[in-house]
Order: C-alpha cells, then sequence, then structure tokens
C-alpha cells in the first residue's frame, strides 16, 4: 500500500492534489450552507482543520492500541464516530476555559463538525491505507488545511457573484455546485505535481 | 398505515422534497462513487436502506429516548445499521465492497438519515417513518443513478460495465473526474427547479 510516503509530501497533497472537498466530495453539505459568509467559512474551516488533526491522531491511537488487539475491527464505525464526538466535546470546554474570544468564533460550529463527513472520511482514509502515526497526523492536517482553503476560496467567490444575473433555476446551489466544479478543474492542475494514491 | 397518505409521501419524497435537487442533503458521501453504475447502485440501496430502518427503529423508541442525548442515540443506531451492511457487503460482494472503500462507512454521516430521523421520524408511527425513509432513499437513486449513467456512458463507454457506446469513441476523460459531477448535480437542480417554477406559475393562473 502506502507506508513509504514521505509524510511532507503527503501534507502538500492532501491540500491540493488530493484535496478531500474538490476530488473526494467530502463535506459538501455544511460547505454549500455555509459559504454565502466570508466570516463563517473563516471559522468553521479553522475548527475542521484543528478537529481533523486531533481526531486523526487519537482514532490512530485507538486503531492501533485497543480496536487491533481486541479484534473488534466491525466496530470500528461507532467507535470512531464516538471518538469524534468526543473530541469535538472536549474541545468545546478546553477553548471555552482557555480562550472565551476564541470560543466565541469558533463555539457554534464545533457541534456541526461531529456531523462532518470529512472528518469521517479522513479517519476511514487513514485506516484503509494503513498510514503510519507521522502520516496520519500529517494527512489530517493537510486535509483540514485544504478543506479550509477551499471554503475560504468558494466564500470569496460566492460574497463577487452574489449580485450577477443567474437563470432562476440555477439561483442559489446550482449556481454554487458549478462553481465549485469548476474549482476542482482548477485544483486538477495540481494533479500533475505530486502523484499520491 | 393510510394509503392516501403513503402515496402523498412518496411523491413527495421522489419529487416535490428530493433530498437532492431540494433539500440538498447528503451529497457528500455518495457523489464520489457516481463514476461507475455499479457501485452507485449498491451504495444508494446501503443508504436507502440505512434511513428506512433507522427511522423506523428511532420512530420505535421515541418515547424511551431523552431529548437530551437524542443526537447520540441516533448516531449509533445508524452507525449500527451502517456496520450490518458493510459485513453483508463484505460477504456477498466482496469486489464491491473493496471499490466502495471508505465510502460505505461514510453512510453514517450522510444528513439525508439524521434528517429524516430528526424531522420525520421523530413525530410519526414506525411504519410510516420505515415508509418515509425508504422513499427517501428512492429519491436520492433517482438522481445519481442519472448522474452515474452519463458519468459512466460518456466517461468510459459503458453501462453496467457493459460496452455500449460504438468502436471509435473517445472517452471524456473529464468525465470520470470529480469537476463533472458537480456539473451535472447543478445541471439536475437546474432542470427540477425550472420545471417547479413552471408548474407553480402554471397552477397560479388557472385558479385565476
Amino acid at each position: 500500500m502506502t507506508p513509504l510516503i514521505n509524510p511532507v509530501t503527503l501534507f502538500f497533497a492532501s491540500i491540493f492534489t488530493s484535496n478531500i472537498l474538490l476530488t473526494n466530495f467530502l463535506g459538501t453539505c455544511s460547505f454549500i450552507s455555509i459559504s454565502k459568509d466570508w466570516k463563517s467559512s473563516f471559522g468553521l474551516g479553522m475548527a475542521v482543520t484543528v478537529v481533523m488533526t486531533i481526531t486523526a491522531a487519537v482514532s490512530w491511537l485507538v486503531l492501533e492500541y485497543v480496536i487491533a488487539p481486541l479484534e473488534l475491527e466491525y466496530l470500528s464505525f461507532i467507535v470512531f464516530i464516538v471518538v469524534i464526538a468526543a473530541v469535538v466535546q472536549i474541545l468545546e470546554m478546553v477553548i471555552d476555559r482557555a480562550s472565551p474570544a476564541l470560543y466565541m468564533s469558533l463555539g457554534i460550529f464545533l457541534p456541526l463538525i461531529t456531523v462532518n463527513c470529512a472528518i469521517l472520511g479522513a479517519i476511514l482514509f487513514m485506516q484503509i491505507r494503513h498510514y503510519g502515526f507521522v502520516q496520519t497526523v500529517a494527512f489530517g492536517a493537510g486535509s483540514g488545511l485544504g478543506w479550509w482553503l477551499a471554503i475560504l476560496l468558494l466564500a470569496a467567490i460566492r460574497e463577487r457573484t452574489e449580485k450577477n444575473p443567474v437563470p432562476a433555476g440555477l439561483k442559489g446551489p446550482g449556481i454554487t455546485m458549478i462553481t465549485i466544479g469548476f474549482m476542482a478543474m482548477a485544483f486538477i492542475g495540481f494533479s500533475g505535481m505530486i502523484a499520491v494514491q | 398505515m393510510k394509503a392516501p397518505k403513503a402515496v402523498a409521501i412518496l411523491k413527495d419524497n421522489l419529487w416535490a422534497n428530493n433530498p437532492i435537487f431540494i433539500q440538498i442533503l447528503g451529497i457528500c458521501s455518495t457523489l464520489a462513487v457516481t463514476n461507475s453504475l455499479n457501485n452507485t447502485l449498491v451504495m444508494t440501496v446501503g443508504v436507502a436502506l440505512t434511513t428506512a430502518f433507522s427511522s423506523l427503529t428511532l420512530s420505535a423508541l421515541k418515547d424511551l429516548i431523552p431529548r437530551k442525548v437524542r443526537m447520540i442515540v441516533q448516531v449509533v443506531v445508524i452507525s449500527f445499521y451502517v456496520i450490518l451492511i458493510d459485513i453483508l457487503l463484505r460477504a456477498y460482494l466482496p469486489e464491491a465492497s473493496r471499490q466502495l472503500g471508505p465510502y460505505v462507512g461514510l453512510i453514517i454521516t450522510n444528513c439525508i438519515i439524521m434528517g429524516r430521523a430528526e424531522a420525520f421520524a421523530q413525530a410519526n408511527p414506525p411504519l410510516l417513518s420505515f415508509w418515509d425513509g425508504l422513499t427517501s432513499g428512492l429519491g436520492y437513486m433517482a438522481v445519481l443513478m442519472a448522474i452515474a449513467a452519463v458519468r459512466e456512458l460518456l466517461g468510459f463507454g459503458t453501462l453496467f460495465g457493459l460496452r455500449v457506446m460504438p468502436e471509435g469513441f473517445v472517452p471524456w476523460t473529464i468525465m470520470i473526474m470529480a469537476p463533472s459531477a458537480f456539473f451535472l448535480v447543478a445541471m439536475v437542480m437546474w432542470w427540477a427547479k425550472s420545471v417547479q417554477a413552471r408548474r407553480q406559475t402554471a397552477g397560479k393562473e388557472a385558479k385565476k
């Protein structure tokens, strides 16, 4: 499989060439509804990046030291979901204590993240591709940053094109999907640079 | 289950309130596999069954679940059904299971399932909720199968893995890649919304 990929390569690859949103479609739901507003997009993107890095690392540890020795692979979906929910909950409490200002800007997005497909997706990819610990952290952080980048770009584009005339049937989500399609095409341009997968 | 209500739910979920082009739910986990009809079929059947059975279960249990822990109970019930589907796929369709990879597990985070559980199963009897979940899954399946048909036909020149295009056909590489799925979803939305808008105006004029 892929145990030999350099973590640094993996990090950049998961931001650009195999962006979790634009090539794997993960996290599209919240992506479309939140990207109307640049500020919220920034907050959600940051929250996704933080949560994804931490949950990927924690899930790797759980997978390696709890699930694998006990041969509970068939329960792994439930375990991952619980890990995500727990990390989000703990993070919420820690941020609330440590920095109320950050909590105000990040707090409302944290519960949303529990059901963000991108987080679970990153964990499942990690499991299927047999990444090591350092690779997992690099992959989690890279995928999160890639998602953040994508939502910021889309929010910026949507802010610019909001007033443009669009056929009535295509208003709202329709034109957003087309915009994402163009972004995905642009990101394909990166794909010659690093070959992963 | 009363027949007229069941029919109304069917119509609503397939067309007027279709999960994809009206509610924009649950696109994430399945769009990635729409470059092959076989995989799309397996995946959407999985989604439809999960939605139906988790709605049934949650509706039957709704009086027993405290409101505060509702979300986590929903997620656990959904994960349970997804694990069943994953195990069944591995046993009976190992090839499809290998190709779908992580996407089977991602059915858990498909927003349609949670959406139906929250919006419908909370307030309706179990059988009706089952029907609602199933028909939502069918509406979802219909759209994704249409998208998959276009992508597979133009991207590989095949339908369900069988060659249909003539010898000299040059496959459209873009159709296999991610952007085409976004464009096709947008096209479906455009078409559906335009038709619905036309019917609405036609209906209003008829009333005058």
